[in-house]
């Protein structure tokens, strides 16, 4: 293997955008070798040039962008000269790209079989349109596409997400091609739609060969995906190797801090809680002399680290290990990160909120004449479908689920923005089911509050963060004296730990996290009772997630505030919550503590959403599950048991007719499931850790 | 935990104090009320010296700010210029615009112990006097005109985005009929109907631009709805009102400024065309569409096309001008 010729190879890579600003470095000194059959990973936060690296690679920098030192040798051939002509017989013959959006990338008023088709109309002379056909017809089914004869004659929209990617993934195969760019290719998908993507690209490695680079922010999905990795940092490689190196040795400071913010199993909100990389990615023209990583760094050592640039070094008795880390000898990387002091667990207290047997339905009006002629104008869609559970004092109840499963409409049902079709909705023994937000008391409405999911939709950009925080004391009656609501904003900033010129700041000169932390100091405004977190982190990079949840759990903790944690990561689920609620086409099929919901027995939906979830530790061993098709949509849902049609453990008939019984399996561990109790029981666990890390 | 370095903010420059909305409101108000009483009410020309400084210092900000676009730069000058002409021709030493003096004396040539810059007019007025006179009144029924059709369309545009439902069906609908007349029918029926006056210029520009720009508030406000902190102030119970004023329409302002420039320029184009057909103001005061009118008469003879010239580049600058302005904004928003 060493001495064949590498499929891809950059050397000294230098790239840069030229904008009003001047020239703004995007990518540093990047190296990479990718040899036949090898897939590789690039993982980093966004901003830290990744993307660039990969349209760098497709020679499809855009009008600004430029490759300013540096070769890129595509098997030996040097990209970076070659014509538009030779380009274009290269790109998506030799190498080919998938996206991160599959909506996207396929044209939407084109047919999938055309668009199939041109792959070797194009690239190949003398194929007629008969073979192009045939061609394109094997290798959807070679994508796993169920029924590819109707998938052909379909258009892009006709199709699922999950489906759409597969396309592109086929399409891309089709000239089989010497090298495969994946660029965030499951970020728009559902977690279990992802882990079937995943399972592709594995096994279209294992057949056709075929070399690969994966890009993706989440370690998790590389360490399933890739042999080796590279980690980068704002514009530089930080750290390459292969992944078991990169996972379990690795030597440098900002690899460690990654691994360090990411809630594996084994993470404890209270005994071991995560540990966020301090500080803020630099801009691109305001990075520090010498090492990027220095000012965040724990082990930076003026004279050392801000000397001037550092170069790879190559990690001595470690086979093609490479590290940008100046002091990588003298840190002590068996070091067990400081224990920080175990904060206590919350205790229980009363039951604050109780869901009774909640039901929403929605009536969908089909205004057409073929509607109205036959009879069926009205259908309904049964969004939510008898939720029952309750939430103590302090307690974080996380609710889990792909889209579609209802909890959007769970969220606003209890935010009183929707009234609940039957059932009740009890916050501190009062029944809101019923009552719309307007015709609540301005103190329920505040007891009531939401964090919302995406940060650069949760704040208005019109006006100042000060002022829309002040807002929210004024209408929840905290405080109506000008000065006192100042103040009081003052002490919000402090509690999100944001400076307190923050004021007057406008929200599009803050970052992400920053706007979430506004976000999170606005839902804690009017001393909530409850607080509804929808999604809270999942639009963030990975170490700004672990700081803002890590505020989160600090302020609920302080204020004993119930949290009801929307949420798909199962990995920050298991890190974050008390109690686990699984829903799935509105319906709740599996809920109990924390620890018994991770644990056999399962729904065999969380054991397959389990399965699903990607976890970055080298030394688990997972039970793989992949689940088939698509979630149904609620608007149709099937007979019976919803999860039926996907369900690898369908048992038969009785699935199909009857709808599952709901059975406790110890007090509050509620799974609805026509398997026998017994056999639920007898599961084994999706997750198994190595014993001696279980045993701590 | 993760502290965030607190970048320390300067303390605002003049400039930028003088960019706060409130103070430019003022300065417009300033500018534009004055002229609203000169020319609508016949209040003494006193009244207009404040405006005077407003005009020269919005222009300054004006350039400052859009520095960076070239177009916008020239749009709002043109605009400007003539905007300050509005404000200061009482104060200039012309000949009186409506007074015959000498009939058919050319451009740049000398009677009477007269020099008259762009001659006279068929009937012995001073062209000079009359273009730069002419623009005030195309310039206030204009922009007032277009301001009121705003207002309304814009509310209209906010209820039937935000509250949807019936509200939306009844408001688009009637917006849909409107819309389906051509303008300047629309424009003849209104004015022959109630008689040509500026009241009924305002009525008519109203009825006839209001659907459309319902249409693109409508459109804005559907989008940014679905926005989480809308979503944020329907959970804290706030009141319809309070979020279509507060938490839609700032939001949904980039948009509206840009056509309200373009839009500008058609009702300038209209207001003309109306004077130029015998529906809008009445003569004999001074107007760049009555002298349009007059002078397509007389200019058959080759040798008095200037009387046609003169008041058609005036107004084809200033509606330049607003487009221009209009472009230069939205290739600004477009940047960054």
């Amino acid at each position: 293997m060493a001495d064949a010729t590498p499929i891809l190879e950059c050397r000294n890579l230098c790239i840069s955008y030229f904008t009003r600003a001047g020239e703004i470095p995007a990518v540093v000194d990047f190296d990479l070798i990718v040899m036949p059959g090898e897939a590789v990973g690039i993982v980093g936060e966004s901003g830290c040039g990744k993307s660039t690296v990969a349209l760098a690679i497709m020679q499809y920098l855009g009008g600004n962008g430029r490759i300013v030192s540096g070769e890129i040798r595509f098997m030996g051939q040097d990209l970076t000269t070659m014509s538009q002509e030779e380009l274009r017989q290269l790109r998506g013959s030799k190498i080919a790209m998938v996206y991160q959006e599959p909506m996207a990338s396929l044209n939407p008023s084109m047919t999938i079989a055309r668009q199939l088709m041109e792959v070797p109309l194009y690239h190949e002379a003398g194929c007629s349109e008969a073979d192009a056909r045939q061609r394109a017809l094997e290798m959807l089914a070679d994508v796993r596409l169920p029924d590819p004869a109707r998938i052909m004659d379909a258009y892009p929209h006709q199709i699922s997400g999950g489906q759409q990617q597969r396309v592109v993934i086929a399409m891309a195969l089709l000239s089989n091609p010497s090298l495969l760019l994946l660029d965030e290719p499951t970020t728009a998908l559902d977690v279990t739609v992802e882990a079937g993507i995943v399972q592709l690209v594995r096994e279209i490695s294992e057949r056709y060969g075929t070399s690969m680079i994966y890009i993706s922010h989440n370690l998790g999905l590389i360490l399933e995906t890739c042999d080796r990795i590279t980690v980068m940092y704002s514009g530089e490689a930080v750290e390459e190797g292969s992944v078991e190196q990169v996972f379990d040795r690795m030597r440098h400071p900002y690899t460690k801090g990654l691994f360090n913010s990411i809630p594996l199993p084994g993470a404890d909100k209270h005994a071991r809680p995560l540990m966020p990389i301090p500080g803020q990615l630099p801009l691109p023209h305001e990075r520090p002399p010498g090492c990027n990583f220095g000012p965040r760094c724990d082990h930076f050592r003026a004279g050392v680290c801000d000397a001037g640039p550092i170069a790879m070094a190559t990690v001595p008795a470690h086979q093609r290990h490479y590290t940008r880390c100046a002091r990588f000898s003298e840190i002590d990387w068996q070091a067990r990160p400081e224990v920080v002091e175990a904060a206590a667990s919350a205790n229980l207290g009363e039951v604050v909120l109780r869901v009774e047997n909640m039901k929403k339905y929605y009536e969908l009006r089909d205004p057409s004449l073929m509607a109205l002629i036959s009879g069926r104008s009205v259908r309904t869609v049964k969004a939510n479908e008898k939720l029952d559970f309750e939430a103590r004092e302090a307690e974080t109840v996380a609710i889990v689920g792909e889209s579609g499963c209802g909890k959007s409409t769970f969220a606003k049902v209890m935010m009183g923005l929707e009234t609940a079709t039957e059932g009740k909705l009890i916050l501190d023994g009062k029944d809101l089911a019923q009552t719309p937000v307007e015709r609540r008391r301005p103190q329920v409405v505040g007891h009531l509050q939401m964090v919302f999911q995406n940060p650069f939709d949760t704040l208005n950009p019109s006006h100042t963060v000060g002022g829309q925080i002040a807002r929210v004391i004024r209408k929840f009656g905290v405080e109506s004296d000008q000065a006192k609501v100042e103040a009081r904003v003052m002490e919000l900033l402090d509690i999100v730990k944001l400076p307190r010129d923050f004021y007057k700041r406008r929200p599009r000169q803050l970052s992400g996290g920053q706007k979430q932390r506004v976000g999170i100091a606005r839902a804690f405004a009017g001393n909530p009772r409850v607080v509804v977190a929808d999604e809270p982190v999942s639009a963030l990079d990975v170490s700004v997630q672990a700081a803002v949840s890590q505020l989160l759990m600090d302020i609920q903790r302080e204020n004993r505030t119930t949290l009801i944690f929307i949420s798909h990561d199962l990995s920050l689920v298991r890190y974050l919550a008390d109690r686990v609620v699984v829903m799935y086409l509105g319906t709740i099929v599996e809920q109990g503590t924390t620890d018994e919901v991770f644990a056999p027995p399962y729904h065999p939906y969380t054991e397959a959403l389990l399965s699903a979830v990607p976890i970055a530790d080298t030394s688990i061993r997972k039970k793989i599950i992949v689940l088939h098709g698509d979630i149904p949509s609620a608007v149709d849902p099937p007979s019976g048991c919803p999860f039926q049609t996907r369900c690898p453990r369908k048992l038969g008939a009785i699935c199909d007719t009857e709808e599952p019984p709901i059975r406790e399996f110890s007090a509050g561990h509620r799974i609805a499931c026509h398997i026998e109790p017994a056999l639920l029981a007898e599961m084994e666990p999706v997750i198994t850790m190595p014993p001696e890390q279980a045993a701590e | 935990m993760a502290t965030i370095a607190a970048p320390t903010s300067p303390a605002p420059s003049l400039l930028d104090r003088l960019r706060r909305p409130r103070v430019l409101l003022g300065l417009v108000a300033l500018l534009w009320l004055p002229l609203v009483a000169y020319v609508m009410f016949g209040v003494g020309r006193m009244v207009l010296i404040p405006a005077i400084p407003a005009t020269l210092l919005l222009y300054a900000l004006a350039v400052i700010s859009w520095r960076e676009s070239a177009v916008a730069v020239i749009g709002v000058t043109l605009v400007m210029f003539w905007l300050f002409i509005a404000v200061v021709v009482p104060f200039l030493p012309l000949l009186d615009p409506n007074q015959p003096v000498q009939p058919f004396v050319t451009p740049l040539t000398e009677a009477r112990d007269m020099f008259f810059w762009l001659g006279t007019d068929f009937r012995g007025r001073d062209m000079l006097s009359r273009t730069l006179w002419g623009c005030q009144r195309v310039l206030v029924w204009g922009v007032t005109a277009t301001a009121v059709a705003y207002v309304i369309g814009t509310a209209l545009g906010l209820v039937a985005g935000y509250l949807a439902g019936w509200w939306d069906e009844v408001i688009s609908f009637i917006g849909n009929v409107i819309l389906s007349f051509p303008v300047m029918v629309l424009f003849i029926v209104i004015l022959t109907y109630f008689g040509p006056s500026g009241f009924n210029i305002i009525v008519a520009v109203t009825f006839a631009s209001a659907p459309a720009i319902m249409r693109i508030v409508r459109g804005l406000t559907l989008d940014i709805k679905t926005r989480d902190y809308v979503f944020a102030a329907q959970t804290r119970g706030e009141r319809p009102l309070w979020i279509m004023v507060v938490e839609l329409l700032p939001n949904a302002r980039g948009p509206i400024i840009v056509d309200a420039c373009l839009r500008l320029g058609y009702t300038t184009v209209a207001i003309t065309t109306l004077t130029f057909l015998g529906l809008g103001l009445q003569p004999p005061d001074p107007d760049w569409g009555l002298m349009i009118k007059e002078a397509a008469a007389a200019a058959m003879l080759f040798k008095f096309s200037y009387m046609l010239l003169v008041p058609a580049l005036s107004v084809s600058s200033l509606i330049l001008g607003f487009n221009l302005m209009a472009d230069g904004l939205r290739e600004m928003s477009l940047r960054d």
